[in-house]
């Protein structure tokens, strides 16, 4: 039997909570990309024209983690702000905004699913 | 025992040593004389070796048949057969009967159509002045006078002349440089353009003006600067035909050699296919290296293996059927696993070890030997009488220590050939004179140059011949191909269209060279 590969995105919602260190609220994540970045040298888009926020890193038992956020996935909204047009440091500032403790994320994440055909002969 | 074993072939009757061979290279062949018959009798088989052979490859003295065996001039020892001295190959005879039959027949031709334009030239340089000075003879009484305005005809067509005869002395009384196959059109038409000219003037001034003794001599006068003037036009008409017209590139030509391959691209303007073949030969003697035919024969057996390697039987009876057994043989050579491919390149890459290391003793033993040269300020020369030397002596001093490396050399790139002991000499003394370094006079032997810096009797190809399907009148195309043969090898030159190059133009303005960073940064959150 031959193996195939299907890749294909899904939207998911992440909620992350804040965690305090010191005197700043920290996420536990990186982010690249933005409309005044350049496109191209993006590793985890698909698509090198595309100037969306990326997540570029993920610290280990951080907040972003525990929440179910992972490398490679692009931010769409953060908090209902939308982020696919939007310049690195808005990005920055959307996310690190003092009085709030907790951010809903709406992520885009490709996945690569294995399909096993099955061969006709037994 | 040993008297029936030994092999002993005797060498006699071949020594000439040359009454003008210095005592320094008798010096240098004694030194190395010694070794090499203790080695001799050392051996089972031995070859003794009588007397060695004393400059025997003397350039211009030397005959076609001691070719074979002439680089022996740093070495002693060789032994040669009696048969092999006094053969003549067949190449030898055919290229000396060419030779003579040659050089007889078209001197004839070629002096034949230089009287004829001569000829013709001197009339019509005359025709003016005749037509100026006939009236004056014939009928001078009968002339009217013709003041400041004749004089001043006369002084301009003075000139004219003189402009004429340093213009045709400038374009045309060249050393002719080749001999073409067929005439050469645009100067065949321009004879006979001017021909035709200068005779339908004589015409018309014998029938109207000497038949009829026409009084006006400042008509008469004027005819005559009126023919200057066209000659002087039909001048630049053959600047323009012979010498511009071909000038600007319209064709690339690819010849290539037929023995080795060795290529070479020119640009050529509209021209004949024989002028195109005079450039071409032209080019060929400064560019492409000399024709060596001892480099060819390693391929030569190479293929001469592949032909043996394989018989056909013919089983099923007598029917011969020819091309089924050329078939049949490519099929299995083919098929047949052989390792030929791997002794070419391990034979390659041994020439090549053998080759650079040689090159490099080679290298060292001159540069050794020019240090014992020093060049005497013109002081010095007055306080140190003694010792000096010309340049020719200077090189005999200094040629022994590095002759036998450099025979070396030029036995392993099998250039022996090309370089006799006294052009060593001659351009060993050359660079002493002229300062130059031990490179510099080694860049002659280490790499084979055009075929102009041989000698003559080296080049192997001063008789050609022109193969062309077209005739060799007609002009250059693109897709012609015609083929310069000589004896031993031949030029094949492809010839290719300029294509039409279309420009077009952009402008840049100064002022839009603009810049923008472009980043790609990583913020943690």
């Amino acid at each position: 039997s031959s193996q195939y590969f299907l890749s294909f995105s899904t939207q998911q919602r992440i909620e992350i909570h804040k965690l305090r260190q010191g005197d700043n609220l920290i996420l536990g994540f990186s982010i690249g990309g933005g409309i005044d970045q350049d496109p191209t040298q993006n590793p985890f888009s698909e698509d090198k024209t595309d100037k969306g926020i990326y997540v570029t890193r993920v610290t280990e038992g951080g907040p972003a983690e525990v929440a179910g956020l992972q490398i490679g996935d692009k931010i769409m909204q953060v908090n209902g702000w939308d982020m696919t047009m939007v310049t690195h440091d808005q990005a920055r500032k959307r996310l690190t905004k003092r009085n709030e403790e907790v951010v809903r994320l709406l992520v885009t994440r490709q996945s690569l699913q294995k399909a096993v055909q099955q061969s006709m002969m037994s | 025992m040993s008297a029936a074993m030994d092999t002993e072939s005797t060498y006699s009757g071949y020594s000439h040593y040359s009454g003008h061979s210095k005592k320094a290279h008798r010096q240098g062949r004694d030194r190395h004389k010694s070794p090499r018959s203790k080695d001799g009798s050392r051996s089972e088989k031995s070859v003794t070796i009588q007397t060695p052979p004393a400059e025997p490859l003397l350039g211009n003295d030397a005959s076609r048949a001691e070719e074979g065996q002439d680089d022996n001039w740093g070495e002693t020892t060789t032994a040669i057969t009696g048969t092999s001295e006094h053969s003549i190959s067949q190449e030898d005879i055919a290229r000396i009967s060419k030779d003579l039959e040659d050089s007889v027949g078209l001197d004839c031709k070629r002096y034949l159509g230089l009287t004829v334009a001569a000829v013709l030239g001197l009339l019509v340089f005359l025709t003016p002045i005749a037509f100026i000075l006939l009236p004056q003879i014939l009928w001078r009484d009968d002339l009217e006078p013709c003041g400041t305005v004749c004089e001043g005809l006369f002084i301009s067509v003075a000139f004219k002349l003189l402009i004429l005869l340093i213009g045709t002395w400038a374009l045309f009384f060249r050393q002719p440089k080749a001999d073409l196959p067929r005439v050469f059109v645009f100067r065949a038409l321009l004879l006979v353009l001017i021909f035709l000219f200068v005779f339908s003037y004589w015409l018309f001034y014998g029938v109207r003006i000497l038949d009829s003794k026409d009084t006006n001599y400042q008509g008469i006068v004027q005819y005559a600067v009126s023919l200057v003037d066209a000659l002087l036009f039909i001048h630049y008409l053959a600047i323009v035909l012979l010498e511009l017209r071909q000038l600007q590139p319209m064709f690339t030509v690819k010849v290539v050699r037929s023995t080795d391959g060795e290529s070479r691209y020119y640009s050529l303007g509209h021209l004949s296919i024989q002028r195109a073949a005079l450039v071409v030969l032209e080019n060929y003697y400064r560019d492409f290296t000399v024709y060596n035919p001892a480099l060819l024969t390693a391929s030569k057996s190479r293929a001469a293996k592949h032909m043996a390697g394989l018989k056909v039987y013919n089983v099923d009876g007598p029917g011969n059927n020819a091309s089924g057994q050329s078939r049949a043989m490519i099929a299995a050579a083919a098929r047949r696993r052989d390792s030929s491919h791997n002794e070419l390149y391990y034979e390659e890459a041994d020439h090549e070890r053998r080759v650079k290391k040689r090159r490099a003793r080679l290298v060292v033993a001159v540069e050794e030997a020019f240090t014992h040269i020093k060049r005497l300020q013109a002081e010095e020369q007055q306080k140190a009488p003694g010792e000096m030397m010309d340049p020719r002596e200077a090189a005999q001093a200094i040629f022994p220590s590095m002759a036998r490396a450099l025979q070396k050399y030029l036995r392993t790139t099998r250039q022996q050939q090309y370089h006799s002991m006294e052009s060593i000499l001659q351009h060993l003394s050359f660079c002493i004179t002229n300062n130059m370094t031990p490179k510099a006079f080694l860049e002659r032997y280490l790499n084979p140059g055009p075929t102009l810096q041989y000698d003559r009797d080296r080049w192997f190809s001063k008789q050609w011949t022109l193969v062309s399907e077209e005739a060799v009148t007609s002009r250059l195309q693109d897709g012609i191909v015609f083929v310069l043969k000589c004896l031993d090898f031949s030029l094949v030159v492809n010839v290719k269209k300029i294509p039409f190059i279309k420009l077009s133009e952009e402008f840049i303005d100064p002022k839009s060279h603009k810049f923008v960073l472009r980043l790609q940064s990583e913020t943690s959150v």
